[in-house]
């Protein structure tokens, strides 16, 4: 079967994290509306909850965390039902052209997480007791380092050595571990497909 | 295993190409749907692969998100805008897509053309990339919304790769009461259920309320299914479905419109199948809705006051975050508040039985001065109706003026933008923060609401306006 790289390779990601512990983030804040007037896929990390970052004026909020340079990292940490609203992909191509590799909440919008996975942005759902403790390790210190291990599904406070394990199902781990996307899949099955479209009821 | 299956089951068990082991289903998709803002990017991976589209006449184009509401004749002023439009005429002629644009006299928001022209049919799997997709789940068809690379598969292979979601049936028994409409039904719905409730799985709506709705408003029902995380949400077909669909310039003609509906009267539940999850409600607790917050699962009865963060189960946080975005307080009425805009439109309720319901209160009254209304067709289709039928005249006499098609002030990617701080009755499907603007305040509700709002510039419940007409 003939792969290209889509994305980087996801494998063993350690790295500090973003505290955004607001549920029902919606893709409206992700990326607003007005943002998606480009014909390319460029530059969306820009405008990455561009109304929570910025004021009118376009001049930075100090109160919205990505302003706040005691928090940064490859990694997001979301409220519950994380990415709800509106199908667009470019709230995924923001999170990654910002930076992010992966987003770890305790829920997830459907639509989102899948866009993600295509991309080549790791979602993981946590337990809501575990999110809730991460919040708290960075919150005590914006240095705590996450780790999240891809071949092992898991994710560690390092500093505290706590883990938990996530569900991704075979197929889409093999794409992030390889950097494959649905699209080669597709294609190289496309004879299948012609032959099966000749069977359809109507 | 039981051979007793769900109209869900039905439609995409006979659209499996193959399952992939530990992984999704490859699942063929029967209608695209293409607009200007989501599809560009997917034709720019065609090109990079190299790779055409498979079937070309599966794929139908329109421009909605970004299009003007007033003057379509004249160009597109903003030059992102115009570039986009620009672009989806350029990738539809390429490969050979039919491709109604504006000014095009069969133009509209996607979702209101698809039923109009009967691309929309029964048992059809259909994807757009737009959450709403699940609107053409009112004909039985199984419909949601993708991301830009699920278009580019499906432009290259006909098919999206998904794992096959759980299953949940809503019912609703019993008559609606007076002054409740379709929207007020799914915002009820939302508000019990959450803005998450039903992530992970696709409904079947069942019950007197669906079997007794028009097409129109099972459209509304469906196409709200994503506010409450639903993959998409949909009806079996009846015979008020295949009335709608007969005739239209996309379906079955003759022979293969017999065969078609010997198929169609398949597309039901069995007796006995199974869901995940099954829920029940009666239609005589539902009244007219009205969303206090920004998330569309933050509504309630329009007579009822704003719940007190106490009562909540958790996200007492994020909930007074919402309510201080809107700048409404926890025990307060809706009821009698002040608005500035009203904005009637959207896949949502952008059909002539809304304009109907909305034409039924301000006939005969006068906007209210404070009030600037937006009335937006879904389509040239409906705009030509709401002049047929005599509807321009009265809300022309009410001092309303009708604009052009297109998605407009739902998602506020055109001009049509509600400023910071002011509050639009909306008849449209999100009240996310800035989603009308940045800064604005929505409150999300039926043409009915939204038609009491215009005419009294303030929250209104309609029925008060509909009771001094009966009398």
């Amino acid at each position: 079967m003939q792969q290209t790289m889509a994305y980087d390779k996801f494998e063993i990601l350690k790295s500090t994290a973003v505290p955004l512990p607001i549920e029902n983030v919606d893709t409206d804040q992700i990326i607003p509306a007005r943002f998606l007037k480009a014909t390319e896929r460029k530059g969306f990390g820009d405008n990455l909850f561009r109304d929570w970052r910025y004021n009118g004026d376009d001049t930075p909020k100090s109160d919205f965390v990505l302003n706040n340079p005691t928090y940064s990292g490859k990694i997001l940490i979301g409220g519950k039902n994380f990415g709800s609203g509106s199908s667009r992909e470019h709230a995924a191509w923001a999170v990654y052209d910002y930076g992010f590799r992966c987003v770890i909440s305790s829920f997830f919008a459907d639509i989102f997480k899948g866009n993600c996975l295509n991309i080549g942005v790791l979602p993981v759902q946590v337990s809501p007791e575990f999110s809730e403790k991460i919040f708290e390790e960075i919150a005590a210190d914006s240095n705590t380092e996450i780790e999240v291990n891809l071949p092992n599904q898991t994710v560690t406070i390092l500093k505290t050595g706590e883990q938990e394990s996530f569900d991704i199902n075979g197929y889409k781990k093999q794409n992030m571990l390889n950097g494959f996307d649905d699209v080669d899949y597709l294609n190289n099955i496309k004879d299948d497909i012609v032959e099966f479209a000749k069977e359809l009821p109507l | 295993m039981s051979t007793k299956k769900t109209l869900f089951d039905k439609v995409w068990d006979s659209h499996v190409v193959k399952h992939v082991e530990d992984g999704p289903d490859v699942l063929f998709i029967d209608r695209h749907l293409v607009h200007e803002v989501t599809s560009p990017v997917a034709f720019l991976g065609l090109k990079n692969r190299n790779v055409g589209v498979l079937f070309p006449n599966k794929t139908f184009a329109t421009a909605d998100h970004n299009t003007p509401t007033i003057n379509q004749h004249l160009p597109v002023k903003d030059p992102l805008s115009a570039n986009q439009l620009k672009a989806l005429e350029e990738n539809a002629k390429e490969h050979g897509i039919s491709h109604w644009g504006l000014g095009h006299e069969k133009n509209g928001i996607v979702h209101v053309v698809g039923p109009e022209y009967g691309i929309t049919q029964p048992g059809a799997t259909i994807v757009c990339g737009d959450s709403h997709t699940s609107t053409h789940g009112a004909f039985g068809a199984i419909a949601f919304g993708i991301g830009t690379s699920e278009v580019e598969m499906v432009l290259s292979t006909q098919c999206i790769m998904q794992p096959k979601p759980k299953k949940m049936r809503i019912n609703i028994e019993g008559e609606l009461n007076f002054g409740v409409t379709p929207k007020d039904v799914a915002l009820f719905i939302i508000s019990k259920l959450t803005t998450s409730g039903a992530t992970g799985y696709f409904v079947e709506y069942a019950g007197d309320v669906f079997e007794n709705m028009s097409m129109e408003g099972r459209m509304t029902v469906c196409n709200l299914s994503i506010e409450m995380g639903a993959r998409g949400g949909m009806i079996a077909p009846d015979e008020k479905t295949f009335e709608y669909v007969k005739g239209r310039e996309f379906t079955p003609k003759g022979a293969d419109w017999d065969k078609a509906m010997a198929y169609w009267e398949t597309l039901k539940t069995d007796e006995g199948a199974t869901f995940d999850k099954e829920l029940t409600f009666s239609a005589s607790d539902i009244e007219p809705m009205i969303t206090y917050g920004t998330n569309p699962g933050m509504g309630m009865g329009i007579s009822k006051s704003i719940p007190n963060a106490e009562d909540l189960e958790g996200g007492v946080a994020t909930y007074k975050k919402s309510l201080g975005y809107m700048a409404f307080n926890e025990g307060e009425d809706m009821i009698g508040k002040p608005i500035d805009f009203v904005f009637i439109g959207s896949c949502t309720n952008g059909r002539i039985e809304d304009f109907r319901a909305f034409t039924s209160i301000v006939k005969g009254r006068k906007k209210a001065d404070n009030v600037t209304a937006w009335l937006v067709p879904g389509s040239h289709k409906v705009e030509a109706a709401i002049k047929e039928e005599g509807l321009l005249d009265i809300l022309k006499e009410a001092g309303f003026e009708l604009r052009e098609p297109g998605c407009s002030a739902c998602l506020a990617m055109n001009d049509d933008k509600v400023p910071a701080g002011k509050y639009a009755v909306s008849t449209s499907n999100r009240n996310f923060e800035g989603r009308q603007g940045p800064g604005s305040r929505t409150l999300l509700a039926s043409p009915l609401v939204a038609a009491a709002a215009a005419v009294t510039g303030k929250v209104t419940d309609p029925r008060e306006l509909m009771k001094k007409e009966l009398a």
